[in-house]
């Protein structure tokens, strides 16, 4: 298997993080269905945006972010691509909202991105290939999510809302180079959701071995393969974590440590969410990893395919960082929801 | 259903763009073309950078119609750095102690939702200024 | 320029007038305005409405009700300044009869607000603001009252309770109304437990949404006699405005507008402040009330609320204000408060005004404000001996 690099070095020149305020915990879930001697939930509290907020609105937080830290004119951003399951319109993009109220508009390009909690790294590898290919020096990539779960499933105690985005530029700017990447994509439906449904569904632990594990695993061994790394050449690592069980499982059996995870592990305080879950761990590492250590990213989304990126922190973080929010402000600020008030903050109340 | 106003207020909205004369320097939101201080053109636009404080406030029980989904809500007239007042909503502010004189930053967020069939209104709103914590220390402390 | 003078007066109940349509609100007082004067002849009708075409799906009120009203073929128009619309058309008719351009003019006001769920009247009556930076913003008509009173109570250091004169006078004034909508009385403790609508306005601070019409005939003053045996002659009326939105004011608690009118109605008339013996001011909200008072000049900033402490703002007092009940408790039927405002003041000045007369009241000003503010209509008014 051949490694993806642009012949153009490329990497990342600003990334930020958005978490909205309010959080459901587990136990108010299971409070709910299961009463007050409910099993212990799969996560300990889940991120839920307000009512004025969506895949838009929280995509331009992500992005403003990562524009404070590459400090770069917005106007010479050529493509602006949000992946997400929850785009607030079938039809008409989110990503030119985003790119209008960046001021990246008119001369870009914008599109949403589709594929699960793929669809942010899909947007990413776009995003490395297009400046990589020269066709523009910047590119805007997202993967954000408000993902609903139907209530009392499974997925309702850890579908969260939170994302990120990563400002794509020349590698001699970034403050993450890429060293190279992969993808691993079958046709597997593990997970969908019909056009006009409001909640998606899913084939139960079809979604693990045949989803899950087996193209995080081969896209995570590939890339290591391909670029002769072993688990001990990464500072972190960071895996799609639709909850706390499966990156850790994967984590194990590839050989890296949880000392490597713990950094890009935030599915136990935000919940999963989905495109932005692995983008999201990767801003968080990028908070606290030091110059010259090195990252790999393995997001998966369902239906199903797994992209792994291989990157080197430059010196160049260090000063940019603190340009703007890190992932842990936004994941501090929180304020609890009962369960009625998250259900009128998710519109499963019907007022009509 | 007003689309093609809300397009044309897209760029004061989404960004807190308003303008400046360039006679006098004043900055001015929102964007009225003649200078408020000095009567002298003034169409050359200007970012506002989003941060201010609160000058008064209030929370609307009542919400005028299109608005009955975010009810109640806390409405504020907002000093910006800048100078200009500017009334807005503010968000995320469910069980917080507002004041006159507390720091807000601009975000922009849904301001009315026109339903499955209509489309969605973004504009700027206000919230409290969200602390910044030395995020290695934070994260340290938390692992 | 001829001197003008008030010789008829009409007004409805103000209520919620189930049975009865706009058309038929606004003919009421017109019949009765033009009964009370005794007039044969109308050249022009004038029509102060706000949201005919929001809330009733009507406009060119003009045509409509001088037809319906059996004036068929003279000059009408609708006159809109939003809360002020009433006094404005009160000015047009006004300018008509001193600038010789008719004799007998007809001005009524006239809302029907009823017929609509209260998130439709609350989105139709911000429309007195600015649309595209107060009203799409969420800023509900309220949502901008409790701003300045916010703002007011942390300047100068007041409490909500502060405000409850305002509403105990209006409500005390309003039970001896016959067309008031709230005749009863209200105590300090009703006002503290009032409802609250965006705060610190709760309910009792905040004038009702109701239906009425009012009118009134002017003539010339030299032929006033012919018709009334006290004509109200208008001895000032100046109009300015302000900014419409509150965020583009210089001096947020100044009411500049407000000022302005009353300091070009003060100069016409060759009157001051002392001079007034009552004041119709526009207390859509009781801060609307203490604005008014300062920027009048019968206080000074930021001691317009103590005049209610004091009881200067009681009949009897030094400055009685809504000595029928005001837009608080007679109640706020919106382009139709400004004639309610001047019939009030008139007779108050023909001695007609029952338990609550203002003993030898010789001069009456009325203040009519559309918006938070925006425009400012006022009118000074003298009983003719």
């Amino acid at each position: 298997m051949k490694i993806m690099k642009p012949q153009r070095d490329v990497g990342i020149v600003g990334y930020g993080a958005y978490v909205p305020r309010y959080r459901l915990r587990g136990t108010e879930i299971s409070r709910m269905w299961e009463g007050e001697q409910g099993s212990t939930p799969p996560i300990k509290e889940k991120a839920v945006p307000g009512l004025d907020e969506d895949v838009a609105t929280m995509s331009l937080e992500a992005a403003r972010n990562a524009l404070k830290r590459a400090a770069i004119d917005p106007s010479r951003i050529r493509a602006v691509w949000v992946g997400s399951e929850s785009h607030p319109y079938a039809v008409k993009p989110t990503s030119t909202i985003v790119a209008e109220a960046i001021g990246a508009v008119p001369h870009t390009l914008a599109a949403d991105w589709q594929f699960a909690c793929k669809a942010g790294t899909e947007a990413m590898q776009a995003a490395l290939g297009f400046v990589g290919s020269g066709m523009a020096d910047y590119a805007l990539a997202l993967g954000m999510d408000t993902a609903q779960g139907r209530p009392r499933d499974a997925l309702e105690y850890t579908a969260g809302a939170g994302g990120a985005a990563f400002l794509v530029g020349p590698a001699e700017e970034s403050l993450a180079v890429l060293e190279g990447s992969t993808s691993y994509v079958t046709d597997t439906a593990d997970f969908w959701r019909r056009q006009h449904e409001h909640y998606p569904a899913h084939a139960g632990r079809f979604t693990g071995e045949p989803g899950y594990f087996r193209h995080v695993l081969a896209a995570a061994s590939e890339i290591m393969a391909a670029l002769g790394r072993k688990p001990a050449d990464y500072a972190h690592v960071i895996f799609h974590q639709p909850n706390t069980k499966f990156p850790r499982k994967a984590g194990r059996e590839l050989g890296f440590s949880s000392e490597q995870l713990v950094a890009g592990l935030l599915v136990d305080d935000i919940g999963n969410t989905y495109a932005g879950a692995a983008m999201i761990g990767l801003t968080s590492v990028f908070d606290v990893a030091q110059p010259g250590e090195r990252v790999l990213m393995v997001s998966f989304g369902s239906g199903a395919g797994s992209d792994a990126f291989d990157l080197r922190v430059t010196d160049a973080i260090t000063a940019r960082r603190g340009r703007a929010l890190s992932t842990r402000d936004y994941i501090v600020r929180r304020h609890e929801l009962d369960y009625a008030t998250y259900a009128r903050h998710r519109e499963k109340i019907r007022m009509e | 259903m007003e689309i093609a106003r809300h397009w044309r207020l897209q760029r004061h909205r989404y960004a807190l763009v308003g303008e400046v004369c360039n006679h006098c320097g004043v900055k001015i939101f929102p964007a009225r073309d003649v200078c408020p201080e000095c009567n002298a053109p003034a169409k050359t636009p200007y970012t506002f950078s989003g941060k201010g404080e609160v000058y008064s406030y209030s929370t609307v029980h009542h919400p005028p119609e299109g608005f009955e989904h975010f009810a109640p809500y806390v409405v504020a007239l907002v000093r910006l750095a800048e100078g200009p007042l500017v009334a807005a909503q503010l968000t995320d502010v469910e069980g917080e102690k507002i004041e006159i004189g507390m720091p807000v930053e601009m975000v922009t967020r849904k301001l009315r939702d026109d339903g499955s069939r209509g489309t969605i209104v973004y504009g700027y709103k206000f919230r409290p200024v969200i602390a910044s914590g030395t995020s290695a220390d934070v994260k340290d402390a938390s692992v | 320029m001829r001197d003008v003078s008030i010789i008829g007066i009409g007004e409805t109940p103000v209520g919620e007038h189930w049975e009865k349509s706009l058309k038929e609100l606004a003919g009421d007082a017109i019949q009765a305005a033009i009964k009370d004067a005794q007039i044969e002849r109308v050249d022009v009708l004038y029509v102060g409405n706000m949201c005919s075409g929001t809330l009733n799906g009507q406009e060119h009120l003009g045509a409509l009700i001088s037809d319906w009203v059996g004036l068929r073929g003279v000059e009408a128009v609708k006159i809109e300044a939003a809360c002020g619309s009433g006094a404005a058309a009160l000015r047009l008719g006004y300018v008509a009869v001193a600038g010789e351009l008719a004799d007998f003019v007809v001005v009524a006001g006239v809302e029907k607000m009823t017929d609509r769920p209260s998130e439709q009247v609350t989105a139709a009556l911000a429309m007195a603001s600015d649309a595209d930076f107060e009203a799409q913003n969420g800023l509900s008509f309220v949502a901008l009252n409790a701003l300045l009173m916010r703002r007011y109570m942390h300047e100068f250091g007041v409490c909500h309770r502060d405000f409850a004169p305002f509403a105990i006078n209006a409500h005390k004034n309003a039970v001896n109304n016959p067309y008031a909508l709230f005749p009863h009385a209200v105590t300090a403790e009703d006002f503290s437990a009032a409802k609250m609508i965006a705060d610190p306005v709760n309910l009792l601070d905040s004038s009702p949404v109701c239906d009425g019409a009012a009118a009134v005939v002017l003539c010339p003053t030299e032929i006033a006699r012919q018709f009334a045996a006290r004509p109200v002659r208008i001895r000032a009326s100046s109009a300015a405005t302000d900014t419409i939105a509150l965020h583009d004011r210089r001096d947020l608690l100044g009411l500049e507008g407000a000022a302005l009118s009353a300091a070009k109605a003060y100069s016409q008339a060759k009157v001051t402040p002392k001079d007034i013996d009552l004041f119709e001011l526009h207390d859509a909200f009781t801060i609307m009330s203490v604005l008014s008072l300062e920027a009048c000049g019968f206080a000074e900033r930021g001691r317009g609320v103590r005049l209610g402490a004091q009881g200067d703002i009681a009949i009897g007092g030094k400055i009685p204000i809504t000595t029928m009940g005001g837009l608080k408790a007679r109640g706020h039927p919106v382009g139709a408060t400004g004639i309610y405002q001047v019939i009030e003041v008139a007779l108050q000045l023909r001695e007609q005004a029952g338990a609550n007369q203002v003993r030898d009241a010789r001069l009456g000003m009325a203040q009519n404000i559309g918006g938070s503010g925006a425009t400012v209509v006022t009118t000074i008014l003298e009983a003719v001996e």
